[in-house]
C-alpha cells in the first residue's frame, strides 16, 4: 500500500505480458455477430459486429468487420445513425489501431518497492481487486467515502461511477465540463432555460449563415458537424469564422475575421449593436419570447463597431456587413456556440453573449438554428437506492462557481491538496480513460494533488503518463473488445446504439463493467450490480423500450419516432414557456443577478503578451483526439508530431526556419519537456502561436507517441478561473521561443 | 467504360480519413499509403487561399508506367484501372521513377503497390473504400462514359483542372475547384 511510500515516483509502465494470468474461459460468446456472405476482400469471409466509437466523444455508431480468421479487419459507418450517417472520419476508420497498438496496458500491476526503488508488478485481477478494495475501505472509514472521486473520460466511467455511489460518494468528475464546454451550458442555461448539450442541437444541415467563433471544424473531427457544414455550404449557405489562424473552416468560408484573440466579447458586443440599431433583429421572436431587451438595447448602445475595431483589430464595416449576413439568413442562422470554450476566464459571460445574439436572431427552436433534441427515455436495471453523500465537492468552495451544472475535475484536484480551511479533501481517485497529466491544466499542481491521495487507481487502455502515478493500474480492453451501456442521444429523432465485442479482450485486459463488479463485490457492495453479466442488463434495459440485446445485435442502431413533432417548437412563433425564472429567453439574466453575476455580459481586458512573447493557442487536428490516440499505429502514421506555427513576420524577427526544433517557455519560465517543430505560415496572426494539443510525451513505454512533439499543457500554468461555474480558462499563457532544453524534469 | 474519380477541392477538409480507409480496407502496411492529403495555401495574411486534395495514382489512359514496365506487370485493367500485377513485378521501380505523381512504392514484400481505385469493390459496384469513407462526401466515383453518371454530371456543371496536365499523361482523377 502506497502508505508505506511517502512519494509517489513516476514509474514507465513497462508493457508486461501476462498470458498465465489470463482467464480460462472466455467472457463472451464471439459467435452472435452477423456473418455477411464473402465480403470485399477475394477469398476472405466476414462478419460484422455493431460498436459505437470511443475514439471521440461523437460517439457514431458502426460496423466492426472481422475475417475469417476472427481478426478485425475494418471499421465503418452506421448508415442509420444520425451521428455517423454510414460515414466514419479517420479517428474512427483507424479505430482499429487501438486494439492493435502493440503498447497496450496487459495486464493488472501494483506500485511496489524493491530495493529503494519504485516499481510496478504484476498481479492476479483478485490480488487488484482486493488491494482497490481494501484502500478504498480504508479512506473510507478514516476520511468517509465522501473522500473518493472518480475522473472519467470513457464509456467504462459509467460502471466505476456506480461503484462509488455505491459507497456513498458523488464526486464524479469529467474534464469534459470545467476543462471544455461547461461555460457554454451555463450560459445557454442562463439564457434559454436548457443547455445545448451532446451532440449539439444545431441545425448546420438547414442553415443558411453558420458563424464559427474559434470553432475549427474540419480539424475538429466531430463528425455529424463536418458532414452537415459541407451539405449546408453545397446548398449555398455562407460561413463566417472568427479565428486568429486561418483553419480549414476559415479557407471554406464566406468571410474571415481574424481577430485579436480575446476580444471575442467585443465582437459580440458589437454585433448585438449592429442588428439592435439597425432594427435587424427578429422583432416578432424578441417581443413573444424575449426578456430584458431594453435592457439589453442599452447596454450595447455605446458598443459600436468602431469602439470594437480599437479591440478586436476587425474593420468596422465588416463587423457591419458580417451582421448584416447573419441578419439576412434570420431565423436560419447559427452563432455556434463551440465546445472547447475555457479561454480566458469570463467563458460563461462570452457563451451567454452568443445565445443573446442567437435569440436576437430568433434562431432557438426554428428550422436552421437550433432544434428541440429527443432522446429515448430509458431505464436502468433496477438497483438498491445508492446512499446519500452528506458532503460533495462543492464543500470545498463555499460561496463558489455557484452555476456549475456538474462537478469540476479541476476543483476535486485543487481541493485534494490538504489546506488548513479545508475539510473536505480527497484521500482516493479513480481515473478511467482520461490522461489528467496532458487533460488538467498546471501539471505542477496535479502532481502536487496525486501526491496527498492514499489511493490512486488509474483504468486505461494505454500507458499513458497518469499511470505512472497510479498506486493500481487495471487494463481496459478497448472499446472494440468489450460491452458497454447502450448509446442514448439526443438527436433530431430518438436512437439506440449498441457496442459488443467484436474480438476476445487481447492480453489480460478486462471491460469496465466486470471490473467495476468484481471491486463492489469485494466491498459487500455487490448487490448494487444485482445483474450476472451485462447482456442480462442490457437485454433487461432493451426491453423495457421495446427492443432487446438480440435484436440490437442484429440492428447495432434503433432508430425511434419522436414523442411530440416538436423539432422546431419556435418555428411559428408557438406558445411556449422557457426553464427560466421570467418564463422567457432571458436577455437580461435574473439567475445570473439572484448569485451575483452580470447580468448583461461586460467586456473585460484581457492581459496580452509581453515583448518577445506570443499567446499560445491550441486546438485538434482532424486524425487525432487529445493524447489518446497519439501512440495508434494508423492515426500516428499519418501524423506523429505537431508543429508551432509561426507568422512569417514573427519567423523572420527570431531567424526561425520551417522544420527546425526548438523549445517553448511560458510566462512562468516554464520550458517545453519536448522540442518542437518550427511552421512558418501566413496562416496565424503575429501575435500569436498555434500548436496541435495531444503531443509531447514523455513515457517510453509509448513507443510511437514518446518524445515525439511538445505538449500545450506543459505550457498552461497559468489559469483563469470562471467565477460563475468554476472553468479553467486556459488561453491566458504566453511563450516565447528558446533554442536549448530546459533544466531535465523528471516525469 | 472509362473509370475516374473527381475530388471535390470547396468540400475536402483535409481530415486524412480516405488514407486511413484505404490503409485498412486493403492492409496497406503502416508507413507506406496508397493515397495523401496536399494542402496548399496561397497569399498573405489575411488575404489568403487554401485549397486541399486528396491525391492518388491518377489512372492515366497514357500512362508512363505502363510504358516503362518491363515485364508488363503494370497494365491497364477494365474501364482503364492501372494496376500492378504482384506476380508479374520484379520491383525495378522503373515506373515509380516514370511516375510524375509520385504514386507508387515499394510494398515491404518487394512488389511495386499502389492505388487500384478497390477494383475489387467496383467490380461489385461498391465505391472505393476512399470515397465510402469520406465524411464530407467530397469524391465522386464513376464512368465517365456514362453521361448519366454522377462524376459526368459533376464534371459538366463545375470548374475542374488536372495535375501535371503538361506530362501529357490523359489522368483519370479530376479536383473539382
Amino acid at each position: 500500500m502506497s502508505t508505506n511510500m511517502n512519494r509517489r515516483d513516476f514509474i514507465k509502465v513497462a508493457g508486461m505480458g501476462a498470458g498465465s494470468l489470463a482467464f480460462a474461459t472466455p467472457l463472451f460468446d464471439f459467435s452472435k455477430g452477423e456473418i455477411l456472405a464473402p465480403d470485399t476482400v477475394p477469398g476472405m469471409y466476414a462478419k460484422r459486429t455493431p460498436t459505437y466509437c470511443e475514439i471521440c466523444f461523437w460517439k457514431c455508431a458502426g460496423w466492426v468487420h472481422t475475417n475469417d480468421e476472427g481478426k478485425i479487419w475494418k471499421l465503418t459507418g452506421h448508415e442509420d445513425d444520425p451521428h455517423s450517417n454510414g460515414r466514419l472520419c479517420p479517428r474512427g476508420t483507424g479505430g482499429v489501431g487501438m486494439y492493435n497498438d502493440e503498447d497496450r496496458l496487459k495486464t493488472p500491476l501494483i506500485r511496489t518497492e524493491v530495493g529503494g526503488v519504485q516499481t510496478f508488478r504484476e498481479a492476479s485481477w483478485d490480488e487488484a481487486f482486493t488491494y482497490i478494495a481494501d484502500g478504498l475501505k480504508k479512506v473510507g472509514e478514516e476520511h468517509g467515502p465522501e473522500c473518493t472521486a472518480l475522473f472519467s473520460h470513457g464509456s467504462g466511467g459509467k460502471y466505476f461511477g456506480d461503484l462509488l455511489k455505491a459507497f456513498g460518494s458523488n464526486n464524479i468528475t469529467a474534464p469534459s465540463y470545467a476543462q471544455c464546454r461547461g461555460p457554454r451550458e451555463v450560459g445557454f442555461f442562463a439564457t434559454y432555460g436548457e443547455g445545448v448539450g451532446s451532440p449539439e442541437r444545431v441545425d448546420i444541415r438547414d442553415t443558411r449563415c453558420l458563424v464559427l467563433i474559434g470553432s475549427h471544424f474540419g480539424e475538429n473531427m466531430h463528425n455529424g458537424p463536418v458532414q452537415e457544414i459541407a451539405q449546408a455550404t453545397a446548398k449555398g449557405a455562407s460561413i463566417i469564422t472568427v479565428d486568429p489562424r486561418f483553419s480549414t473552416v476559415a479557407s471554406k468560408s464566406k468571410f474571415w475575421l481574424p481577430i485579436k484573440p480575446a476580444t471575442d466579447m467585443a465582437l459580440l458586443l458589437a454585433w448585438m449593436h449592429v442588428i439592435i440599431n439597425e432594427g435587424l433583429y427578429d422583432k416578432d421572436y424578441v417581443e413573444k419570447y424575449a426578456y430584458g431587451f431594453d435592457d439589453l438595447k442599452a447596454h450595447v448602445a455605446t458598443m459600436t463597431p468602431e469602439w470594437a475595431y480599437g479591440l478586436t483589430t476587425i474593420k468596422p464595416e465588416i463587423i457591419r456587413e458580417t451582421a448584416r449576413e447573419m441578419a439576412n439568413a434570420s431565423p436560419r442562422v447559427i452563432i455556434h456556440p463551440g465546445r472547447h470554450v475555457t479561454w480566458y476566464g469570463d467563458d460563461t459571460q462570452r457563451l451567454r453573449a452568443v445565445a443573446m445574439l442567437n435569440a436576437l436572431l430568433g434562431s432557438w427552436g426554428r428550422r436552421g438554428g437550433y432544434y428541440n433534441p429527443e432522446k429515448v427515455k430509458f431505464k436502468n436495471y433496477p438497483h438498491p437506492p445508492f446512499p446519500k453523500p452528506t458532503r460533495t465537492w462543492r464543500d470545498a468552495f463555499p460561496g463558489k462557481y455557484k452555476l456549475a451544472g456538474l462537478s469540476l475535475a479541476s476543483g476535486i484536484c485543487d481541493a485534494t491538496i490538504p489546506t488548513i480551511e479545508r475539510d473536505c479533501s480527497f484521500k482516493a481517485w479513480i481515473v478511467n480513460g482520461t490522461n489528467l497529466i496532458h487533460t488538467l491544466p498546471n501539471q505542477a499542481n496535479t502532481i502536487k494533488a496525486i501526491q496527498a491521495l492514499d489511493l490512486m487507481v488509474v483504468v486505461d487502455t494505454m500507458p499513458m503518463e497518469i499511470t505512472g502515478y497510479a498506486d493500481v493500474i487495471l487494463p481496459e480492453c478497448t472499446y472494440l473488445e468489450r460491452y458497454d451501456n447502450i448509446r442514448v442521444s439526443p438527436h433530431r429523432e430518438p436512437t439506440l446504439a449498441l457496442r459488443m465485442p467484436a474480438a476476445e479482450p487481447k492480453y489480460n485486459t478486462k471491460p469496465a463493467w466486470w471490473m467495476a463488479k468484481g471491486i463492489a463485490e469485494k466491498m459487500g457492495l455487490g448487490h448494487f450490480f444485482p445483474w450476472n453479466d451485462i447482456e442480462e442488463k442490457l437485454d433487461w434495459e432493451l426491453k423495457q423500450v421495446g427492443s432487446s440485446l438480440e435484436e440490437m445485435k442484429r440492428l447495432g442502431v434503433k432508430k425511434m419516432d419522436r414523442s411530440y413533432d416538436d423539432l422546431y417548437p419556435m418555428e411559428n412563433l408557438e406558445d411556449f414557456e422557457f426553464n427560466t425564472n421570467t418564463g422567457k429567453i432571458e436577455l437580461y439574466s435574473t439567475a445570473m443577478e439572484d448569485e451575483g453575476y452580470d447580468p448583461l455580459p461586460k467586456y473585460k481586458a484581457h492581459e496580452e503578451p509581453p515583448e518577445g512573447y506570443y499567446r499560445l493557442i491550441y486546438g485538434r487536428a482532424p486524425m487525432h483526439t487529445f493524447s489518446r490516440t497519439a501512440n495508434n499505429p494508423n492515426l500516428t502514421d499519418l501524423m506523429d508530431e505537431n508543429s508551432v506555427w509561426v507568422n512569417p513576420k514573427v519567423a523572420k524577427e527570431w531567424d526561425l526556419k520551417n522544420d527546425q526544433y526548438l523549445w517553448l517557455e511560458n510566462q512562468d519560465g516554464v520550458v517545453s519537456k519536448t522540442p518542437i517543430k518550427v511552421r512558418v505560415t501566413e496562416r496565424i496572426r503575429f501575435d500569436s502561436v498555434y500548436i496541435v494539443h495531444g503531443f509531447g510525451h514523455t513515457n517510453k513505454k509509448l513507443t510511437r507517441a514518446h518524445g515525439r512533439g511538445a505538449s500545450d499543457a506543459d505550457l498552461i500554468t497559468r489559469v483563469h478561473i470562471d467565477p460563475e461555474m468554476g472553468g479553467t480558462g486556459m488561453r491566458g499563457n504566453f511563450v516565447t521561443f528558446r533554442f536549448e532544453a530546459g533544466e531535465e524534469v523528471s516525469s | 467504360m472509362r473509370y475516374a474519380m473527381a475530388v471535390d477541392t470547396l468540400r475536402c477538409v483535409g481530415c486524412s480519413d480516405c488514407v486511413v480507409a484505404c490503409q485498412t480496407e486493403n492492409d496497406v502496411p503502416i508507413g507506406h499509403c496508397r493515397d495523401w492529403i496536399v494542402e496548399k495555401t496561397t497569399g498573405t495574411y489575411p488575404e489568403l487561399q487554401l485549397e486541399i486534395r486528396s491525391e492518388r495514382c491518377n489512372h492515366c489512359a497514357n500512362a508512363p508506367c505502363v510504358r516503362t514496365c518491363p515485364t508488363e506487370a503494370s497494365h491497364y485493367a477494365e474501364g482503364g484501372i492501372v494496376l500492378v500485377e504482384e506476380s508479374e513485378c520484379i520491383g525495378c521501380k522503373a515506373c515509380i521513377t516514370s511516375c510524375p505523381y509520385d504514386a507508387r512504392f515499394i510494398h515491404p514484400e518487394g512488389y511495386v503497390d499502389k492505388c487500384t481505385f478497390c477494383i475489387h469493390r467496383v467490380e461489385k459496384g461498391q465505391n472505393p473504400a476512399c470515397v465510402s469513407v469520406c465524411p464530407t462526401h467530397a469524391m465522386i466515383f464513376g464512368d465517365l462514359d456514362d453521361p448519366n453518371s454522377d462524376i459526368s454530371r459533376a464534371m459538366a456543371t463545375r470548374k475542374w483542372k488536372s495535375l501535371i496536365p503538361e506530362a501529357g499523361t490523359d489522368p483519370k482523377v479530376f479536383y473539382l475547384i
